[in-house]
């Protein structure tokens, strides 16, 4: 076992794990931030998304020691201070962009680090951005569309409810 | 104006707030006091003798509690299965056993050996490695025709072969049928694949057994469509436990698609062995185990004929399916291919001979059951495919010989045993016409091959039946369970409404728009109205969602149970303001006596059911509270039309959709927005199966689509923004919100379109040998049909 220490939301965090541990593991088991999910075991579906550092990862991709003094951001740490839904969170359930919820953390935290690098995105580089981002629900439609309206853009003219 | 509120309103949905915040509570978010954590053990051959399953050594592994094999389940049952279809001859199916965990042997690669219990997960799985197998490797059979040929293996030693079943249907309408083949002006044959899917709920199954010494009550969580199911399964047919001894939750479940509908080894497993070691088991399954334990989808082989007279009318339809049903026989396996499939083969079509032949075939795969749709999407398929290969025989416009043959007086008896109470065929297609922009076809295939490309555009309609179902017409059909649904709508002292439905929401967004219903029918705010959902012990026993059925069927018993409420309401009105209760009318949640200014509040009512100071107590019970049961008088008829346009790489036979529009007929909407998303999420996986997915075993049974590496799952950049359309509305006729539901249209309605639109590409270039190709439409595929 060894101990790992990083700052999880804000606060510090710290816990015993096993070499073999898992960020993701040590974010849902240790810390119980129970909103990062697990859909796959091959790094493909997005569902453990959380933000290491400032960037994007797959928190099933990366061990919990390597996170060792870390500044780690999980779905939990991501709303307005006043609890309220933040822009991207907002978006999303303006336009319908989230149906069973079980994709929805990662969905959130990639378009979050999407806009942070590419503040107005076409749609095309938020469908290609979306690569390692799988849902099974919307069949895409309203989680491409609520991320142009999170960037500002006008949405209205794209086909359908 | 758009309405902001009751029915025909799109307010956001309440349930997003939990799952948007990392709030949810699915069941792999819920731990118990004490846990231990079960891996299981499971085949890597297809089929095979068990011979001998060695634990001493894993059983002293650090951290392992107790190891279970097949035989601690000897005294227990089986996992049931909840429909028997009857051959052809009348004879009933051949029903195998399916043991919880393997029994003698091993029958697909991730068959259940070994149950490993221990402290942690990773001991568990550490100790799985120091199980010694003795497993007598058998030759496996996986392809469904070779299944059924004489000296085939078996896949069950006790069957006579690997025919579950040969089912005639009409079986009396046969010879008529081939007496109209002889006399056809003209007959279309085609040979097709409906593709084995995986469904992949994005959320993998996940089972939490509980078992408290003190009442002797079990409580399983899992990752259910429908908790009271599983409960009556499991209780009664496999573990023996009285319902009144076990719960069943289903809390936030991460998508389901059917395959979260059956019963499955792993719940036995985790609620029997917390029962026998005192603490709870919980079972997370990972993305490969469920490649290989959840109940497949599709896998059917079909021969589809179609008989044309001089004037293209359609004569008669003749199709001979072999249907997988895997290894052993999933809960509601045996109803896919027959009464969800053969009753839908009219489609939309005045065709008025039709016979239908299905041989359902175990082999040494994974079950196969209920993926969105159902049946229905493997009839739609083959009968939109034959028609548009009919069409080009013929050369006339395909969408003239479908409108020619519309069904257009309802309601309408189908030669296959449904009848469609209404719809409107000649609407949805010219809905469609217009949002597809059909007139600008031609401008953008020219623009197309200015870039290179080929473009088609391809067109099917689609119906469906819905709102499952009758109970007592399933039950003629072999239906081992009722199919009603259940509401108790509960008023509250102040005035609030708690709403226990036996549907599920896991994704639909039933929390949102349920209470819309109700609002409407009371005319108060719709936060006042709470759905509780997916707890055996909170709500009467419920059917549970699937089969687009939760606002026909679940909807309609909340109907029920909320006019009952009014009825009570009402009398208790009529006393506070010394009026006859003929009198009253509801209205903006007020009671009003009619042709007065004299009205009472709803929260005054509520407050008199429960403080009965001044109240009718001589003539009704104190409390607000009604239980509705509601069973349909016949399924829904959704139906619609859809449009794809694909452009085709000739040099690599890449497709990429363009456009998607479909116009459906869903009957009265409660919420649009929840039905466009519906719709989309049905489109992206129909697109998923035309194009992208397929599960893929060797010769020797081996899984090669076993995981996201190779399984190929629609991405974003796979997709294009979908044009949909729900404003053709003829209402159902005989539930009471006059809804036919709209989950499994999308999936039902777009592969046929997308098949249609590649086909139409290659023929644009004149590569008009190509009559078919199976999906998924692969560029290896749709390349090496164009260059054959």
């Amino acid at each position: 076992m060894v101990q790992v220490k990083m700052t999880v939301n804000g606060k510090a965090a710290s816990g015993d794990v096993e070499g073999r541990t898992l960020l993701v593991q040590f974010l849902r088991e240790n810390l119980h931030l129970t909103g990062t999910h697990v859909g796959c075991d091959t790094s493909q579906c997005g569902a453990c998304v959380v933000h290491v550092n400032g960037t994007a990862v797959k928190a099933c991709t990366m061990l919990a020691a390597e996170a060792e003094g870390a500044e780690v951001v999980t779905i939990e740490g991501v709303a307005n201070a006043d609890g309220s839904l933040n822009t991207v969170q907002q978006a999303f359930q303006d336009h319908h962009g989230l149906q069973c919820g079980f994709c929805t953390p990662g969905m959130v935290m990639t378009a979050t680090a999407l806009l942070k690098e590419n503040p107005n995105p076409t749609e095309a580089e938020i469908r290609d951005y979306l690569e390692g981002n799988i849902c099974r629900c919307t069949g895409y439609h309203n989680i491409v569309k609520a991320i142009m309206a999170a960037a500002g853009q006008d949405v209205s003219r794209i086909a359908a409810e | 104006m758009p309405k902001d509120h009751g029915i025909g309103a799109s307010p956001k949905r309440r349930e997003d707030l939990r799952f948007l915040t990392g709030n949810g509570n699915y069941t792999d978010d819920i731990n118990l006091y004490g846990q231990t954590y079960v891996h299981f053990l499971r085949s890597d051959v297809a089929h095979g003798r068990l011979n001998k399953v060695d634990t001493a050594a894993a059983a002293a592994m650090p951290g392992v509690v107790r190891i279970f094999t097949g035989a601690d389940f000897a005294g227990v049952g089986g996992l049931p299965c909840g429909w028997q279809v009857t051959d052809k001859h009348g004879q009933p199916m051949q029903e195998p056993g399916h043991p919880v965990l393997a029994q003698g042997k091993v029958r697909h690669v991730g068959d259940p050996i070994a149950a490993i219990v221990a402290e942690t997960y990773e001991q568990a799985r550490d100790a799985a490695e120091a199980i010694v197998l003795d497993i007598e490797e058998l030759p496996a059979v996986i392809d469904m025709k070779a299944a059924v040929k004489d000296g085939a293996p078996k896949v069950h030693d006790e069957l006579t072969s690997n025919l579950c079943y040969d089912w005639g249907f009409v079986e009396e309408n046969k010879a008529a049928v081939d007496e109209a083949f002889k006399s056809a002006a003209h007959v279309t044959t085609l040979e097709l694949v409906n593709n084995r899917l995986v469904a992949n709920p994005m959320e993998p199954r996940v089972a939490v057994g509980d078992y408290n010494r003190s009442t002797d009550e079990s409580t399983l969580y899992t990752t259910s469509q429908n908790p009271h199911v599983i409960r009556l399964l499991m209780g009664a047919f496999v573990l023996g436990i009285p319902e009144h001894k076990l719960r069943v939750v289903a809390p936030d479940v991460g998508g389901g698609f059917g395959t979260k509908i059956f019963h499955y080894a792993e719940e036995a497993f985790c609620t029997f062995a917390a029962r026998q070691l005192k603490r709870p088991v919980k079972w997370t399954s990972t993305r490969s185990e469920a490649f290989m334990s959840d109940a497949h989808g599709r896998d059917h082989v079909t021969k589809i004929e179609l008989a044309l007279d001089k004037d293209n009318n359609f004569t008669a339809l003749r199709t001979e399916t072999y249907a997988n049903m895997g290894a052993y026989l999933s809960t509601f396996a045996p109803s896919v291919p027959t009464w969800l499939h053969g009753t839908l083969m009219a489609g939309n079509y005045r065709t008025p001979l039709i016979y239908v032949n299905v041989k359902a075939v175990f082999t040494n795969t994974v079950p196969v059951d209920a993926y969105r749709g159902a049946g229905r999407p493997e009839a739609t398929y083959q009968l939109e495919r034959v028609i548009d290969k009919a069409a080009r025989e013929l050369g006339v416009d395909p969408i003239k010989l479908r409108r020619q043959n519309f069904i257009t007086q309802f309601p309408y008896a189908t030669p296959v045993a449904v009848e469609y109470d209404t719809g409107d065929y000649v609407a949805t297609m010219d809905k469609l016409e217009q949002i597809a922009d059909l007139s600008g076809f031609a401008a953008r295939r020219k623009a197309s091959e200015a870039k290179g490309k080929l473009r088609g555009l391809g067109v099917n309609c689609y119906i469906e039946a819905c709102g499952i179902a009758p109970s007592n017409l399933v039950g003629q059909l072999g239906a081992r369970a009722g199919l009603y649904e259940s509401a108790t709508v509960r008023v509250n002292a102040t005035g609030s409404i708690s709403v226990m439905t036996g549907s599920h929401s896991h994704g639909q967004g039933h929390e949102t728009a349920f209470p819309q219903v109700i609002a409407e029918m009371l005319g108060i705010d719709e936060s006042m109205i709470e759905i509780v959902h997916g707890d055996t012990a909170k709500g009467p026993m419920g059917m549970g969602t699937y089969g687009s059925r939760s606002l026909a069927v679940g909807g309609s018993a909340m109907v029920r149970a909320t006019e009952k409420i009014i009825n009570k309401a009402k009398k208790i009105a009529a006393h506070l303001m010394e009026a006859s209760d003929a009198d009253i009318e509801v209205k903006d949640g007020k009671f009003h006596v009619a042709g007065t200014d004299k009205s009472v509040a709803w929260g005054d009512v509520t407050l008199a059911a429960y403080v009965p100071h001044n109240y009718p107590l001589e003539d009704i019970e104190p409390g607000l509270e009604e239980t509705a049961f509601y069973d349909p008088s016949n399924f829904t008829y959704p139906s619609g039309a859809y449009c794809c346009e694909v452009e085709v790489d000739p040099d690599t036979g890449r497709v990429t959709i363009e456009r998607f529009s479909a116009a459906d007929d869903f009957g009265n909407i409660i919420n649009p927005m929840i039905v466009s998303g519906q719709v989309h999420g049905g489109i992206g996986q129909g697109i998923g199966q035309a194009l992208l997915e397929g599960c893929v075993y060797d010769d020797n049974g081996q899984l090669l689509t076993g995981s996201y590496m190779d399984y190929a799952m629609p991405r974003a950049s796979d997709v294009p923004f979908y044009t949909v359309d729900h404003s053709c509305v003829t209402p159902c006729t005989h539930n009471p919100l006059g809804v036919k539901g709209c989950g499994e249209a999308g999936a039902i309605g777009s592969p046929p379109a997308v098949v249609n639109a590649v086909i139409d590409a290659l023929h644009s270039a004149g590569k008009t040998h190509v009559t078919h190709i199976d999906m998924p439409l692969s560029p290896n595929r749709v390349w090496a049909a164009m260059n054959a």
